[in-house]
């Protein structure tokens, strides 16, 4: 990665308070979105990757959550700095969003197209580039071909039960482009659906993010998605970045301790390994561990582990945070 | 294959399409179609298609939780279809279903939910509490667990609840409707073990429901896959994996997300097919999969193929194996 990043998170830290008891939830991560890339943070449940998109996109509730330290900068603009307003600006414009479920994410009593319809109307508002009804309804066919729908005019006099889970995926895909944004973030994108449409939805993604040169965020819980999918992987556990490269290097050199039990979570399609799930679970956010947050649960842990781990570089572009990384990869 | 312990034969089921203004029948969702296989004892057998294959209805209808059209599910010999053997049939087969969070009643301590099925089969309340702790002990939980509720366990820890409260009548056969996909990898892999142990010491047969093929494929010992409410393929899991013959397997083979090259080059070198399974209230004529199926020849509009047997118990049914398309 070059060039300056169109989106770059340095050391972000949020905490949530409820009744008067913090919570240290993020923890220094840092992350870069390049234009053109396909990058994908991926964690299991309640590691923080949804903590980090909202606050991304800003739509983290503030209180519970205090972002204590950190840097989120957006096409050259801390958007930290901004105003409420600013940033709303922002959302649903420059940087968009695509929701996880396509079943429970559309209002069941609006068409596709009166829905996309008011979603851009608000759009070119703030934008301040007013355009009619024809025109709106224009756009909103023309998105509607870019994801692939076959008869974009039918489609969006549609209601959404009319629709499967496939084309509802799609329909929420087109919304998030209407305004021709310049990064996506796309919350476990397909997962709720067979893989015969997953691998369809990954392959709209991936030609977004090459012909229209989005940067894509892909925040997901599955693995074969991102090695199939992702140019570059973010490893979260426990509101930490683990480890981070190229998602081949990732899946051919393994480095962290935690990236390496997870990957021998996964069932293999092979069938001869046998694959085990990680003793233990996540920390309690209100009391982590001081050092690594993993070391609880890692065979690897010693005194060291104590000490917040440093960002280690093994090898071209592939970083893992773990003071025992020499030992883990042997 | 010795007696099956469980076979179910011509099992159908259609659901009635209403409409008009009295709600007049107009036609039928065939959700399954004359769907016939044979369990041995001891088998893990997977059920694998996408939504709305069938896979869930087939499981309602072997714990009588829906009524079947045609059919018969026999259970060592006795039909479980008919209301008289209802009691039989609560005996001898249990369902753990998908979701933990929903399937346990949150107003219960994990004591009082393990000891529903315990009362309603008559034992004794001084023998209750140590039949608890021991089904608690069999899904490796601390026995001070029954006095929480479900809100204070992991998704992980109520779907072992589940699996206890599965286990209480002591069934012969489990049906495992998606156990696993609300869970994470590293959780998915123990609950996993633990089935895979409790079925080898107490002796028990599963049915595995699941759209996740690679967990089919550790978990499994026999896989049967449905499109559009007909068994399309069935065989031992490695035949099935490793010669896929359907069109439908080998793209659904094909879809898997993998993690590594090595598993890239087993996955059968297909395309995977495009748009998405047809209502099944509105069924293509002849094999249902030939609108979506790169291969289709004429005869596939036509007819629906019969099974070809491929040997060892594998068979799928496609016309280009009974005639090489021209």
């Amino acid at each position: 990665m070059s060039d300056a990043p169109l989106l770059s998170v340095r050391d972000l830290s949020v905490d949530f308070t409820r009744y008067g008891r913090a919570s240290h939830v993020l923890r220094d991560v840092s992350l870069d979105v390049p234009a053109r890339r396909h990058v994908a943070l991926v964690g299991e449940s309640g590691c923080g990757k949804s903590v980090t998109m909202r606050a991304i996109m800003g739509i983290l509730a503030t209180p519970p959550a205090r972002i204590t330290s950190g840097q989120i900068v957006f096409d050259d603009q801390d958007l930290l700095a901004m105003t409420g307003r600013q940033r709303e600006a922002l959302r649903g414009t420059a940087m968009s969003m695509v929701f996880q479920d396509p079943m429970t994410s559309l209002n069941p009593v609006f068409t596709i197209g009166d829905q996309m319809g008011t979603i851009l109307k608000y759009a070119d508002r703030r934008l301040g580039r007013p355009r009619g009804g024809a025109g709106r309804r224009a756009r909103i066919h023309e998105v509607l071909g870019q994801v692939r729908m076959p008869d974009p005019e039918r489609i969006a006099r549609s209601y959404p039960i009319m629709l499967s889970g496939g084309m509802r995926q799609r329909v929420l895909i087109a919304m998030a482009l209407l305004s021709e944004p310049r990064l996506l973030i796309a919350d476990e994108p397909g997962t709720a659906l067979d893989v015969t449409t997953q691998a369809q939805i990954l392959k709209l993604l991936k030609d977004l993010v090459e012909d229209r040169g989005l940067a894509l965020l892909m925040i997901t819980h599955n693995l074969g998605v991102v090695r199939e999918a992702a140019d570059y992987v973010y490893v979260m556990y426990a509101g930490s970045v683990v480890e981070h490269a190229p998602a081949a290097e990732l899946f051919a050199n393994p480095s962290h301790p935690y990236t390496r039990a997870l990957i021998d979570c996964v069932p293999k399609l092979s069938g001869d390994t046998t694959f085990r799930g990680i003793d233990g679970s996540l920390p309690d956010y209100a009391a982590p561990p001081p050092g690594c947050r993993f070391a609880p649960r890692c065979a690897l842990a010693g005194a060291d582990c104590q000490q917040p781990p440093p960002d280690r570089k093994v090898g071209a572009d592939h970083f893992a945070a773990c003071w025992r990384v020499a030992e883990a990869a042997s | 294959m010795s007696a099956p312990l469980l076979e179910v034969v011509g099992l159908s089921k259609g659901f009635p399409i209403r409409g008009g203004l009295f709600g007049a029948v107009r036609g039928e969702v065939k959700a399954v179609n004359d769907v016939n296989f044979k369990l041995a004892k001891g088998e893990v057998f997977g059920l694998a298609g996408e939504s709305g294959s069938g896979k869930s209805t087939i499981a309602r209808m072997i714990l009588g939780l829906t009524e079947l059209s045609a059919g018969a599910i026999l259970f060592e010999g006795v039909d479980l279809s008919l209301n008289a053997n209802a009691a039989a049939r609560g005996r001898a087969v249990q369902m753990v279903f998908q979701n933990p969070g929903s399937s346990l009643n949150p107003r219960r301590s994990i004591g009082q939910s393990i000891a529903v099925p315990l009362v309603a089969r008559g034992l004794r309340a001084a023998e209750m509490g140590t039949r608890i702790t021991r089904l608690l002990d069999m899904v490796q939980l601390p026995s001070a667990f029954r006095d929480r509720y479900p809100h204070e366990l992991s998704g992980g820890q109520k779907q072992r609840v589940a699996i206890a409260r599965a286990l209480a009548v002591e069934p012969r056969l489990i049906v495992l409707d998606e156990p696993t996909s609300a869970l994470d990898v590293s959780v998915q892999a123990k609950i996993i073990e633990l089935l895979m142990e409790l079925g080898g010491s107490l002796g028990l047969t599963y049915i595995f429901i699941s759209h996740d093929l690679s967990l089919m494929r550790n978990f499994a010992s026999r896989i049967g896959i449905l499109y559009l409410g007909r068994l399309v393929e069935i065989g031992a899991t490695r035949a099935l994996f490793e010669t896929p013959a359907h069109p439908y397997t080998q793209s659904l083979l094909a879809a898997i997300p993998v993690i590594s090259a090595a598993e890239e080059a087993l996955k059968p070198k297909v395309d995977v097919v495009e748009g998405e399974i047809p209502s099944p209230a509105n069924q293509p004529p002849g094999c249902a999969f030939h609108t979506r199926c790169p291969r289709a020849f004429a005869p596939c509009a036509r007819t629906m193929p019969a099974f070809t047997d491929l040997g060892e118990g594998h068979s799928a049914r496609c016309h280009l194996l009974s005639s090489p398309a021209p």
